[in-house]
């Protein structure tokens, strides 16, 4: 029996799922008859722009895309000495493995979003604002162009909304179904009509973003946070969570687990809870036993067994920024995305490793070198030890490519590459020598 | 425009601020300037894809004297008031160098000895200063079929390094652009559209531009090895260009037509392709003399200059 069994079960806060359930919720009408866009009437009424930056500045909310940078301190650095348009854009582009929480918002509760929009916008003073969509998500997309015709109708967009002053014109565009359109700067190139390719920064999207002018780029979940912020205040935002992690966190749970899901969690949950409590992920699969786990999408280092549920120092793991990041890539990884991938003990290491690392030799946009020549260098090194027909001189040639990548490159793409290949050695190394000794899985019958 | 000091590799430099490190290491000249594949000073917003320019800031500047977290492009980083910056004097600056060598090398041929780019190619020199000397890949390179994208210019994909100098030349140098880079990651290739064909009347540079020998001259290939031709400035008067360029010459036979370069291998200016490929007889230029050429490239081979010997210092005396 597990020990989790003890853990007491604590409802997490509802602030992103809170009516996820309810038939009808993506229509305009039962959204606002369950009190929608009321932070839209109350903030343009009652707060100027830059209070609402102040807001979200106090609220603690770090962005939910991944990096986890503050999302009211990201605001703050537009550039408002310009004459020029500013923009607010939406990264509804979701594509890493083992991330699936956005597309939730986007398909069940698409006015949450677009009411985060409305705020965002009118914090940055922004007059024309995009959702950029994964091509792949077209159903999401129908979903919102409809949302957002009705948020149309119903004066919530367009001239003068609410008699306020403000205007606000929202597009929702879809992009090709490339990953590295996700990044903001090749999410900026791809939605001037450009092929997507990462600028090299700086100069930061705040000062230099979409057609040259300052821009905020923000994840889905982030924005959906906003309306609840504003209704009910920064305080009571920062009352939930721990440490620098406030608010609650939708975490895409899956792989060898009783209930794969997607869940809101309070941020500082234990990871041994939401593993193994019924509330979430309900324990392994098949009573089996706890490998690794992803944390936060494909692209954070892996974690065993050990490391996951409790830190190198001995502490419980939590979920949440630090707890997670504890003891750096040595024995920690990274909340990221939220893409909780959980292994049990019939995985194969190296053949797991070898679906993320194809799939970032995949997406790689090409244009730097160590990105584009070495995720597939890396990939072709992994299928030779899978196949059993790598060497050991082969492990540590993969550390050492990970090793040249990583901080090399212009975008994140070469890092999310880099640091499951690095960490799956330090932690497996065991593994990735049984299969060159044995020249076959050793997990394979 | 303010001036600032920056430091790279100990020696101290002034120089216009938003200079990057990479220009202001060119003001200093010699081994502390870094090594560039895509950067090309004429060539709007090139920089920052080969990676192997990479240097190290050990300190931002006065004001905020902490490092640089990693390492960073130098020809895409403006220097700071008080910046110090290694480059050659960083171990951790070389080992990245030896290994963006290698992945530049991961999918390119080695085939120097046949390549018509040999003696005039950055990335063989690359290779021979920071290249290890195994290979430690036993992969199968990519390989392309040679096409003729335009009736001067044959493109060997397989030599490509995806550093987009050809791509900003035809975008910023020509009107009607049809050709770019397709794909994604290694699959990546530079391409015309379907049936497209490069004939304007700049599209030679693009050739001048390309680092390594993917672009060729197809009026010169197989022609002669370049160090066994001669190279003269000469100049006629063009309507199109400034009509400056160099004659290679073997014997007083032109076999070759191209824009001047500087010691970093960018040229002073680019030409037409009339004078670049249409006119190869010696009337229909002014000679003005040999072609200064750096005493350390292979071109040099066959052009001695006497050099008079330095006088010997006694530090004793």
């Amino acid at each position: 029996m597990f020990a989790h069994q003890s853990i007491p079960v604590t409802m997490a806060q509802q602030i992103l799922l809170n009516n996820i359930k309810v038939p009808g919720l993506a229509s305009f009408d039962v959204y606002r008859k369950l009190g929608g866009y009321t932070s839209v009437e109350k903030t343009l009424k009652n707060f100027t722009p830059d209070e609402v930056t102040a807001e979200v500045k106090k609220s603690g909310l770090r962005g939910r895309g991944g990096a986890g940078f503050p999302a009211g301190m990201k605001w703050g650095f537009i550039d408002k000495s310009t004459n020029n348009p500013r923009y607010f854009v939406c990264n509804f582009d979701e594509s890493e493995p083992g991330t699936f929480k956005d597309r939730h918002i986007g398909q069940l509760n698409p006015h949450q979003l677009i009411e985060g929009m409305i705020l965002g916008s009118y914090a940055l003073g922004a007059r024309t604002s995009y959702i950029y969509i994964r091509g792949e998500l077209f159903y999401v997309l129908r979903i919102i162009e409809k949302a957002i015709e009705e948020a149309y109708a119903n004066g919530f967009l367009g001239e003068n909304i609410l008699g306020s002053g403000y205007s606000l014109d929202l597009y929702c565009q879809p992009g090709g179904g490339a990953y590295i359109c996700g990044e903001e700067t090749a999410l900026i190139e791809s939605l001037e009509g450009k092929r997507g390719n990462p600028r090299i920064k700086p100069p930061f999207p705040a000062i230099v973003g979409l057609y040259d002018c300052p821009t905020v780029v923000n994840n889905v979940e982030t924005i959906s946070a906003l309306p609840w912020i504003m209704n009910n205040g920064a305080d009571a935002y920062s009352a939930i969570g721990i440490a620098n992690s406030k608010g609650t966190k939708l975490i895409s749970a899956c792989g060898h687990i009783n209930k794969p899901g997607i869940y809101e969690i309070e941020l500082g949950l234990p990871v041994e809870e939401f593993i193994y409590s019924d509330q979430y992920c309900g324990g392994i699969r098949n009573g089996n036993k706890l490998k690794a786990v992803v944390a936060g999408g494909s692209s954070v280092p892996i974690l065993p067994a050990e490391l996951i549920l409790k830190t190198a120092k001995g502490e419980p793991r939590l979920m949440s920024y630090e707890s997670l990041a504890e003891g750096g890539f040595e024995t920690g990884t990274m909340l990221g995305s939220g893409g909780f991938i959980v292994m049990d003990d019939t995985t194969c290491i190296v053949k797991n490793l070898l679906t993320f690392a194809r799939f970032y030799h995949h997406e790689s946009c090409g244009q730097c070198s160590p990105c584009r020549e070495g995720t597939g260098w890396m990939e072709k090194i992994l299928q030779r030890i899978e196949d059993g027909r790598g060497t050991m001189k082969d492990i540590d040639l993969l550390v050492g490519i990970s090793k040249h990548i990583e901080g090399n490159t212009i975008c994140p793409l070469g890092d999310a590459a880099a640091w499951p290949v690095a960490s799956a050695v330090r932690h497996f190394r065991q593994e990735f020598e049984d299969h060159v000794k044995l020249q076959r899985c050793p997990l394979s019958k | 425009m303010s001036l600032v000091k920056v430091t790279i590799d100990n020696i101290e430099v002034e120089v216009e601020s938003g200079t990057t490190i990479l220009n202001a290491a060119r003001k200093i000249g010699g081994a502390v300037v870094p090594p560039t594949m895509c950067y090309y000073s004429k060539l709007e917003g090139s920089g920052g894809k080969c990676r192997s320019c990479l240097v190290k800031v050990a300190q931002g500047s006065t004001k905020d004297p902490r490092p640089m977290p990693k390492l960073v492009a130098s020809c895409r980083t403006a220097v700071m008031d008080g910046m110090v910056v290694q480059n050659i004097t960083s171990p951790e600056v070389m080992e990245n160098r030896r290994a963006i060598t290698e992945f530049l090398l991961l999918n390119h041929p080695l085939d120097c000895p046949v390549c018509d780019q040999a003696g005039e190619c950055h990335l063989q020199d690359l290779s021979y200063e920071h290249g290890l000397v195994d290979t430690e890949t036993v992969e199968e390179r990519r390989t392309f079929a040679p096409i003729d994208i335009g009736d001067k210019i044959k493109l060997h994909m397989n030599r490509c390094i995806l550093c987009y100098r050809c791509v900003m030349v035809a975008d910023q140098l020509t009107d009607q652009r049809v050709h770019g880079v397709l794909g994604r990651g290694d699959h990546s290739e530079i391409s015309t559209h379907i049936t497209k064909a490069i004939d304007n009347d700049f599209s030679g540079n693009m050739i001048d531009v390309c680092p390594v020998g993917a672009l060729t001259d197809k009026t010169f290939r197989f022609k002669s090895r370049v160090w066994f031709t001669k190279p003269f400035d000469a100049h006629r008067d063009c309507p199109k260009c400034s009509g400056k360029v160099v004659l290679w010459k073997k014997g007083d036979e032109i076999l070759r037509v191209t824009g001047r370069k500087d010691k970093y291998g960018e040229l002073e200016d680019f030409i037409c392709n009339d004078c670049r490929f249409e006119h190869k007889e010696n009337t229909d230029w002014t000679i003005e003399g040999p072609r200064k050429i750096e005493r350390h490239s292979v071109i040099s081979q066959n052009h001695y200059e006497k050099i008079s010997k330095p006088e010997i210092q006694d530090n004793n005396s």
